[in-house]
């Protein structure tokens, strides 16, 4: 790690994918939130695998490999794929699932299909399946990064500027009809966006990973806070540090390929914020309930004891810890609780409740 | 026909039977994209199984493997349950995270393992005959085509002796619940078919054609039937037919097989998707056009008889109303809405005047009628029992 960014501050092929890997992490934090909380996550997957065909048809027509070209193919036929899948679920009796299914095994299929006569062509020296369906972090160049660049900044400034709307669509589509906006359009132009980014990320993890690096960053972020931009904001700082700290692991280790680590780093993300989120966190919420148990079991014991105080006319009267053996639910670990919290006394085997404890017990 | 064409086309006859049997009820429960989920994440039990065993299609394997299918079921149901995100989220974390793992152990581990991952994902049915099984030095057909008769007769078997379990716990959960049929078991029961399944067509034909062969055929059956046993027959028709012609084209146009059939399934559920008689694309489109039409020309109707009574001449029940009143239909419309009533015998005009015609106040009353009762779905009966022209 330490050689790691040593290298980063010397080796321009490490910075160079470093700042490639960040910038697609971070517009998949973005562009993913909105995948998320539209309930949208597997758009990832299938529009991963429906890029496939765009890219090998645009090979096949232009017969140069460029990332620009790579980029432009694989967006239009995966703006088709999405497409698709919104028309079969909102016209057909078939459900998304089924719908996203479809589109990806058969864009792919029909990838595979392309691909396998482009390598069949004698001068084709592989059009690199391998490459989209891994990924192809370590062979960023500087002009792929400053591609990369351009339209991360750009569907950046395009989600600013249609925040209102896109913001008004992922909460309340319904809403945003009766105020005038043309839903339809705007559905189209966000799921672009998402497409977009899709496309960006299979540079560095590939097809199957794709899904995770969209929606890892946007599910960890969500765990913190219940704001919209809050939630991008962290979502993007995920997104790019498991780019970077994912770059950081492979490039220490040349076994280790880039695209399962950085999955991998922004899915422990995931896993630590389900478990350490203050307020919605497994842990949080273990505490939560653990507290509210031991106050119950507390007040119920009080209340068990005021039913016995209440057959003597003076509340103070100790009372034997005998009889308190039979009630239902006792603990012997409540009485010392319940000292400790003044409310009641103890004397070798009595008990009797305090006036504070009276208090308490007669207003629950 | 050489023989290896032959067992190639039995092997993804077989393989594809099996995949729509299981993918059918995947379909009705909406869980078509579990069987992606599990066709990805199987791949580090294939891995570590093979370290074990070192033979691709060992039982041990298989089994090892759709272990690992069932586990990528139960991370995704416990990851759900927590709340803490949707289940597709779930899905789409589960299945990155064991393929990563996958991935990982192969590259790091085993420079000289047998194993490629986009193998895994692409498969090459052309290779399936190669491996052969041998029994007492008798060569009795190719590994893969008994491994999936195997396991599709396992299906089928299960299929038949649990039909009526399966058919209710699918479309109603709660009565196969009430009935004592734990749902749960039926759920991890069918699970555990998907990722047999899974696990051994992938090394026939890959993950990815998995997904397209369980997904594929039942949807389009789905959009041809309503009945669950037309539903398995139409899905095992449509995965045979894909299986054979897929074969062919790959043949002709000397490309991928997996991919060939993955494309004749598409072209298929193209087909399907436009043209079914009732869920097609094109008959739902028309029927929303129809219904548009038939309901506007009610909304006039109803529109006319509430001003039927007034006076003779309301100013309501001029043509020019439609354009300029109440109405502001654009001429285009009011012209098409005015030629419908007409034709329909609802309407009759008169120097301007719209009036209802008998049959009209008839049709009216008895939709209002309707409407007011809350039984709109009957408007459909008196728009079959009245126009003479539907829209």
């Amino acid at each position: 790690m330490f050689e790691f960014f040593n290298l980063l501050f010397t080796d321009f092929t490490i910075q160079t994918i470093t700042i490639g890997t960040a910038i697609i992490g971070l517009t998949c934090g973005i562009l993913g939130s909105f995948a998320v909380l539209r309930k949208q996550s597997l758009l990832g997957d299938a529009i991963a695998h429906s890029a496939l065909p765009g890219i090998a048809i645009a090979f096949l027509l232009t017969g140069v490999k460029d990332t620009l070209l790579f980029i432009i193919g694989a967006s239009l036929s995966g703006i088709i794929g999405a497409i698709w899948i919104i028309s079969i679920t909102k016209n057909t009796r078939l459900k998304s699932d089924s719908a996203l299914g479809i589109v990806l095994s058969i864009f792919f299929g029909f990838g595979i299909v392309l691909l396998t006569i482009i390598q069949r062509k004698p001068n084709a020296n592989q059009a690199g399946l391998e490459r989209f369906l891994f990924g192809q972090a370590a062979t960023l160049v500087p002009s792929d990064v400053f591609i990369i660049g351009i339209i991360g900044l750009l569907s950046l400034l395009l989600v600013i500027i249609f925040w209102k709307e896109f913001k008004i669509l992922t909460f309340d589509p319904q809403y945003a009809t009766t105020l005038g906006f043309n839903v339809q359009l705007l559905d189209l132009l966000l799921t672009s966006f998402i497409v977009v980014a899709i496309v960006l990320g299979l540079q560095a993890v590939g097809v199957v990973l794709m899904s995770a690096l969209l929606i890892a960053p946007a599910a960890a972020a969500r765990q913190w806070s219940n704001k919209l931009s809050t939630m991008i904001i962290i979502s993007a700082f995920l997104g790019a540090l498991s780019g970077v700290i994912g770059t950081a692991i492979s490039a220490s280790n040349l076994r280790l390929s880039t695209g399962p680590i950085i999955v991998l780093i922004a899915i422990s993300l995931v896993l630590f914020s389900f478990i350490f989120s203050p307020t919605r966190g497994l842990l949080s919420r273990q505490l939560r309930y653990s507290k509210n148990r031991k106050n119950l079991r507390l007040n119920k014991t009080l209340i068990q004891m005021l039913e016995i105080v209440d057959s003597h006319e003076d509340y103070s009267h100790p009372h034997s810890i005998k009889l308190l053996n039979d009630l239902q639910g006792f603990r012997k670990k409540c009485l010392k609780e319940l000292e400790n919290l003044g409310l009641i006394n103890i004397q070798t085997n009595q008990w009797s409740l305090t006036d504070e404890g009276y208090k308490k017990a007669k207003s629950l | 026909m050489s023989s290896a064409q032959i067992e190639i086309q039995l092997i993804a006859i077989v393989v594809a039977l099996a995949c729509a049997i299981p993918g059918t009820f995947l379909v009705l429960r909406q869980m078509a994209m579990i069987s992606d989920a599990i066709s990805h994440s199987i791949l580090p039990g294939i891995v570590v199984g093979f370290l074990i065993t070192q033979n691709i299609s060992s039982p041990f394997l298989i089994f090892f493997a759709a272990l690992t299918g069932v586990l990528t079921v139960v991370a995704v149901e416990s990851i759900t349950k927590t709340n803490l995100v949707k289940e597709d989220t779930a899905i789409g974390l589960v299945f990155p995270a064991f393929f990563s793992i996958g991935v990982l152990i192969i590259s790091s581990q085993l420079g000289n393992i047998h194993i490629d991952t986009d193998a895994v994902l692409v498969g090459e049915l052309a290779y399936a005959p190669l491996d052969r099984l041998i029994i007492f030095d008798i060569d009795i057909g190719p590994v893969s085509l008994w491994v999936m008769l195997g396991i599709l007769s396992l299906t089928l078997f299960l299929l038949i002796f649990f039909y009526k379990e399966l058919k209710i716990s699918t479309f109603d959960a709660e009565l196969a619940a009430s009935l004592g049929f734990t749902p749960v078991v039926i759920h991890y029961f069918l699970m555990s078919i998907t990722s047999l399944t899974t696990v051994g067509a992938f090394n026939a034909v890959g993950a990815i054609l998995v997904v397209a062969l369980i997904v594929v055929p039942p949807a389009s059956a789905y959009l041809l039937t309503n009945d669950l046993s037309k539903m398995l027959l139409f899905a095992s028709l449509i995965a045979i037919f894909s299986a054979i012609g897929g074969y062919w084209i790959a043949h002709l146009a000397n490309t991928s097989i997996s991919g060939s059939i993955a494309t004749l399934l598409g072209l298929i559920f193209l087909f399907v998707f436009l043209f079914a008689p009732d869920n097609g694309l094109i008959s739902v489109f028309s029927r929303q056009k129809r219904q548009k039409l038939e309901f506007t020309m009610l909304t006039f109707l109803i529109h006319l008889k509430n001003h039927s009574f007034t006076n003779n001449n309301p100013p309501e029940r001029e043509i020019i109303h439609l354009t300029e009143g109440h109405f502001r239909w654009n001429k285009a419309l009011a012209k098409k809405i005015l030629e419908f009533a007409e034709k329909n015998n609802m309407i009759s005009i008169d120097n301007g005047i719209i009036n209802l015609t008998e049959r009209g106040e008839k049709f009216t009353s008895e939709a209002l009628n309707f409407i007011l009762n809350n039984e709109t779905s009957k408007l459909e009966d008196i728009n079959e029992k009245f126009l003479l022209f539907r829209g």
